[in-house]
């Protein structure tokens, strides 16, 4: 419909609609995701052994270049298409979801991917955005005037099966993710206090059994707080290689410690970034991440429609939180947690999981007239 | 793409959107919610905007609150704690070892005044991945044009290899990395290593020892201290070597060695006071950087690992044992007339005077007899627990991994023809330092001392046991002096020094246990300067040979006692001792001892006798085998212990003393204690003399062989290595 639609006149309404600040600052970070890629990608492949140097660069600027033409695409949309094509998402990422139980090559102890014919998918990847914004209609349902749904309980019981899928496969980490993104709308729609410290004590609990059932996660929680206890190689690496780019870093291609850094096109791009660029781009990229995210709560102060503001809520939660976890983990601020930088580290599944949640989110927050449209 | 809405729009499409809407401002206003329209509690709503607002800005602030953590983590990681990059790879290894002191992985070793004996130092090794290599032959060729070291054939063959990787070369200088890596050869790669170097050489290697390939102590201090050289890198390991008393005692004995074609040879620098071994040197030696090519004799420590029968120089151990034991004095003497027989042995005097020998004569003649008697006197068990009070038993505790447990008679085999022999060293083994360290305890005032290779602190006393008296002591000095003015040591004299000391040598024994005829040890133990000993001195040739410079001799006095001599003249200036007038009647009073008490009065020895209440561990160990008898033990014919007077030769077979010290009985005894750590009296006096080398073939009386049949025991039987 939308592409009917898609004529001159569309796309200048968008582009006087649209948030155009984050839409910058989304692009810069597309860019620093593709400059670091070009850093931190040749090293990676010539230790693993890949047939080429550039094997990772070419891939990942077929799915940046993916990533923007799918978020502007998707911000395109109307909050009612967003809401139509979530719900689709949500129900096929849960299905391949559930898939990669079944027929997923099992990777490290856990089947988390589909193989699908040129190249791998991660479904929970998509799931994340999805199920945000599923959960805010199930909770803005619950509001609508003289209704009498459940919508909290229907979000949350939504959350249940994605929770249970994701504890298959298993993949802590993106149930920590979905978790706390549908806590944060909850908390953002007005839970009373006292469900707050229960939810609260319900994740600490959540957490202590993950700790207390799996094996890995108590590993590296340990391995964080007492770095004798066992190996901390990569975490160490990064920090070296934070150690080594100061305060200018060491200039591009200049890095050294990106040679032996495990993941370091990854989850450990961010030290790359230290290492190359050193201290004065690796805030700036700290500072990009925060303007979306916090620009983006402050700019719902003035929203009114709460389906847009629950959802846009959790999608800033979700890429908040990533980018938090994935720097902090890289400093070791916090246990290692395998999770990516938004737009930065490579993976065409992340890349392109991330571009469908800020579409959604440039889609929510336009400035537009008639927001009951999407009430219908 | 005309731009023209084509048809019908759907209704919830354009037109809609641009119906300007009131309710929607550019910034509405919290209150003029589009829920306003239908819903009747317009205060609940208003409430539950208030709550959603308030939380949208806690979580905003959230986020900030974690944003500023990680901003302030990674200040923390780049800036004001950075993490040493130890990866960082060879293009930035100069960048960083130009700031800072080259961090290696193993601690140095230096000597006693901080020379460095052992360092690790930073170096790039070379290697190949031969897998990327494309053409073996020519990149050996190219590399061989800047490395002219290489092999072309052994690279070559390393290149043309499946593997991965493949050593080039272990230590290139960075001039040399630069240039192989200006060849641009795809393939070769450096590796940061480091390497041991020992920049004095081989002068200490047996004390040293030595490390393997990737840097482990494999022998010496290097491997005893291993744990201590890697955990406390920076901290340098202080020995008690002293690098130049080294060299100059290498020297000593290298010439010693090849003046007299010895097979090998040792020696040994001991602080008297503090058992602390300035030097030590064990020839033949090796190359630590080639380890392998080094024979097992050169790697062998034959200070500490070398046992050897000690022949004459025990007669010290067995004279200050009598004393101690009080079965003779410095006024007896024995019977040295005829040999002893005892089951099929005889034992007789080399050179021998036919007559009863004064306790002084003896030592001086080195009487295999008269030690014998001496050591009869005061019998198998106390003989031998005197033995092992003085440590001459058991493995030496040095901090070296290189040590030997002596070989000598258990307790139930040890028996009388035992003591006998062992009372003039021979059926013992024991290494050299079990010797040097004995004597020094006896020459220091009666302290038994561990040896130990590290440096002890200046001025501290280290703790020791009481292995004799003072008096025993002083008397050992007196004697040890004898032998150097007037007995078999004479050529190990450095006038101004007064040194002390006493020769020994012991025929080596072959695979059978007979003894080797013309296979010798030729040692001599000393310390100097008598009067206040501070250094003891052992050297020791293996195997010399007879030559004309010896006239035919190929015994201690000939052999190691000259280059005792040379080792004194040489260290003694070294370590600030200044040599002192050699005719200094207080001095001389201090140290001479006449070689017939009786006939010259009083014994000259002026420390007191141990006060009663005090009990050394020699008499202590003693007492504990057999308490203190009346008497002697039954001596058995032909054998007098404490001969009568009437059995003296008349006094003409006593040889002269020179007439510069015929007097010094009559000089009255200088109040000297005999404490070792008494000042030398601080005169100006002129540089040390060198000793006359224009008459050196005094001495006449040499070294005896020990034993005319020589089947001592089971224990003595092996070559003592």
């Amino acid at each position: 419909m939308s592409v009917t639609r898609a004529d001159t006149s569309t796309l200048g309404r968008w582009w006087w609609t649209v948030d155009r600040p984050t839409l910058i600052a989304l692009f810069l970070l597309v860019g620093a995701g593709f400059v670091l890629m070009l850093a931190a990608s040749p090293a990676v492949a010539v230790r693993i052994g890949a047939a080429s140097r550039n094997s990772f660069i070419g891939k990942q600027m077929v799915f940046l270049a993916l990533g923007c033409a799918v978020m502007i695409g998707v911000s395109l949309l109307t909050p009612r298409q967003v809401r139509q094509m979530a719900l689709l998402g949500c129900l096929a990422a849960l299905a391949m979801t559930a898939a990669t139980l079944v027929i997923g090559p099992e990777v490290k102890g856990a089947r988390r991917w589909l193989s699908l014919p040129g190249f791998q998918l991660q479904p929970s990847e998509f799931l994340k955005p999805c199920l945000a914004i599923v959960c805010a209609w199930l909770i803005s349902l619950g509001h609508r005037p003289g209704s009498r749904f459940p919508g909290a309980l229907a979000a949350v019981l939504l959350f249940g099966v994605a929770a249970l899928l994701l504890k298959l496969q298993p993949d802590v980490g993106m149930l920590m993710v979905v978790a706390a993104v549908l806590f944060a709308q909850l908390f953002v729609n007005g839970l009373n206090m006292f469900a707050v410290v229960g939810m609260a004590g319900a994740g600490v609990a959540l957490f202590g059994a993950a700790y207390a059932l799996l094996p890995h996660v108590q590993s590296r929680v340990q391995r964080f707080l007492d770095p004798a206890a066992g190996d901390t190689y990569q975490v160490d690496v990064a920090l070296e290689a934070f150690g080594n780019g100061g305060l200018f870093g060491r200039g591009p291609g200049e890095g050294r410690i990106k040679t032996v850094l495990p993941d370091a096109h990854a989850d450990f791009v961010f030290a790359v970034a230290g290492e190359e660029f050193g201290f004065i781009l690796c805030m700036i990229l700290i500072a990009i991440f925060g303007f979306i995210v916090i620009r983006g709560l402050l700019r719902l102060l003035g929203e009114t429609d709460r389906f847009t503001l629950i959802a846009a809520t959790g999608l800033l939660t979700q890429f908040g939180l990533q980018a938090f976890v994935n720097m902090a983990s890289t400093l070791h601020l916090i246990p290692t947690k395998g999770m990516t930088l938004p737009f930065v580290s490579y993976g065409g599944s992340s890349v392109l999981a991330i571009a469908l949640g800020m579409g959604f989110l440039l889609a929510l927050t336009r400035r537009r007239v008639g927001s009951g449209g999407g009430e219908a | 793409m005309t731009g023209a809405p084509r048809g019908a729009p759907p209704p919830d499409a354009e037109p809609l959107r641009r119906v300007p809407s009131p309710e929607r401002p550019a910034r509405p206003a919290p209150g003029t919610a589009v829920a306003s329209t239908a819903d009747p509690g317009l205060h609940g709503v208003r409430a539950a905007r208030a709550m959603t607002r308030s939380r949208l800005k806690f979580a905003a602030i959230g986020f900030s609150v974690l944003f500023g953590a990680v901003g302030l983590k990674l200040a923390d990681a780049t800036i004001f704690d950075p993490a040493t990059p130890r990866r960082v790879g060879a293009a930035l290894r100069p960048v960083i070892a130009a700031a800072t002191e080259p961090t290696v992985s193993r601690g140095a070793i230096t000597d006693r005044n901080g020379e460095i004996l052992a360092v690790s130092l930073p170096i790039t090794a070379l290697y190949a991945n031969p897998r990327v290599i494309e053409n073996p032959r020519s990149v050996a060729l190219r590399l061989a044009a800047v490395l002219p070291q290489l092999d072309v054939d052994l690279v070559t063959a390393r290149l043309s290899t499946d593997r991965q990787f493949a050593y080039l070369a272990r230590a290139l200088t960075p001039r040399e990395v630069a240039a192989v890596n200006g060849l641009g050869i795809p393939g070769l790669e450096f590796q940061e290593a480091e390497r041991r170097y020992y920049p004095q050489g081989r002068a200490a290697v047996h004390a040293l020892g030595a490390v393997d390939v990737d840097g482990n102590g494999i022998a010496g201090v290097e491997r005893f201290f291993d744990e201590r050289l890697r955990l406390r890198a920076s901290d340098q390991l202080r020995l008690s070597l002293d690098i130049r008393v080294q060299l100059a005692l290498r020297e000593a004995v290298a010439k010693a060695i090849a003046d007299y074609s010895g097979i090998g040879g040792a020696g040994v620098v001991l602080d008297v006071r503090t058992s602390e071994v300035i030097s030590m040197v064990s020839l033949p030696d090796f190359d630590q950087y080639d380890l392998g090519s080094a024979t097992s004799d050169q790697r062998f420590n034959r200070v500490t690992v070398g046992l050897y029968e000690p022949g004459s120089t025990f007669k010290l151990f067995t004279t200050a044992m009598a004393l101690e034991a009080g079965t003779t004095t410095v006024m007896g003497g024995y019977d040295a007339a005829s040999p002893i027989r005892i089951g099929r042995f005889t034992i007789s005097d080399y050179r021998g005077k036919g007559r009863w020998l004064a306790l002084p004569e003896i030592l001086a003649y080195s009487s295999n007899l008269g030690a014998a008697h001496m050591a009869e006197a005061v019998g198998t068990l106390r003989h031998r627990a005197f033995m092992g009070a003085a440590g001459l038993l058991d493995r030496q505790r040095i901090e070296l991994p290189e040590t030997a447990t002596p070989l000598a008679p258990s307790a139930r085999s040890w028996r009388e023809v035992n003591t006998l022999t062992i009372g003039f060293g021979h059926g013992i083994s024991v290494t050299p330092l079990h010797v040097v360290n004995g004597v020094a305890a006896l020459a220091n005032g009666g302290i038994l001392r561990r040896p130990t290779i590290l440096a002890h602190p200046d001025g501290e006393e280290r703790e020791g046991i009481r292995l004799v008296s003072e008096r025993t002591s002083e008397t050992i000095r007196r004697l040890m002096r004898l032998v150097v003015t007037d007995g078999s040591g004479r050529s190990a004299e450095v006038p101004g020094y007064f040194v002390g000391g006493k020769t020994g040598t012991a025929q080596k024994t072959g695979p059978n246990g007979n003894y080797l005829a013309n296979k010798r040890i030729a040692a001599f133990v000393g310390a100097f300067p008598m009067y206040a000993p501070r250094y003891a001195v052992y050297v020791m040739v293996d195997e010399p040979s007879p030559n004309a410079m010896s006239h035919g001799f190929a015994t201690a006095g000939w052999v190691a006692a000259p280059a005792a001599h040379t080792v004194i003249s040489r260290i003694a200036p070294i370590l600030g001792l200044v040599p002192e007038d050699p005719a200094n009647p207080a001095l001389i009073a201090a140290t001479r001892m006449p070689l017939q008490p009786r006939a010259s009065g009083a014994p000259p020895v002026t420390a007191p006798a141990a006060e009663p209440g005090t009990i050394t561990a020699a008499v202590a160990a003693m007492n504990a085998v057999m308490p203190r008898p009346a008497a002697a033990p039954a001596a058995r014919p032909g054998t007098a212990a404490e001969a009568e007077p009437a059995r003296r030769p008349s006094g003409g077979a006593a040889p002269a003393r020179p007439p510069s010290r015929a007097t010094t009985g009559a000089t009255p005894p200088r109040p000297h204690r005999g404490e070792p750590v008494a000042p030398v009296p601080a005169h100006i006096l002129p540089p040390p003399v060198p000793i006359n080398r224009a008459s050196p073939l005094r001495l006449t009386s040499g070294e005896p062989p020990a034993l005319h049949q020589a089947v001592l025991g089971p224990e003595s039987q092996r070559d003592a290595r």
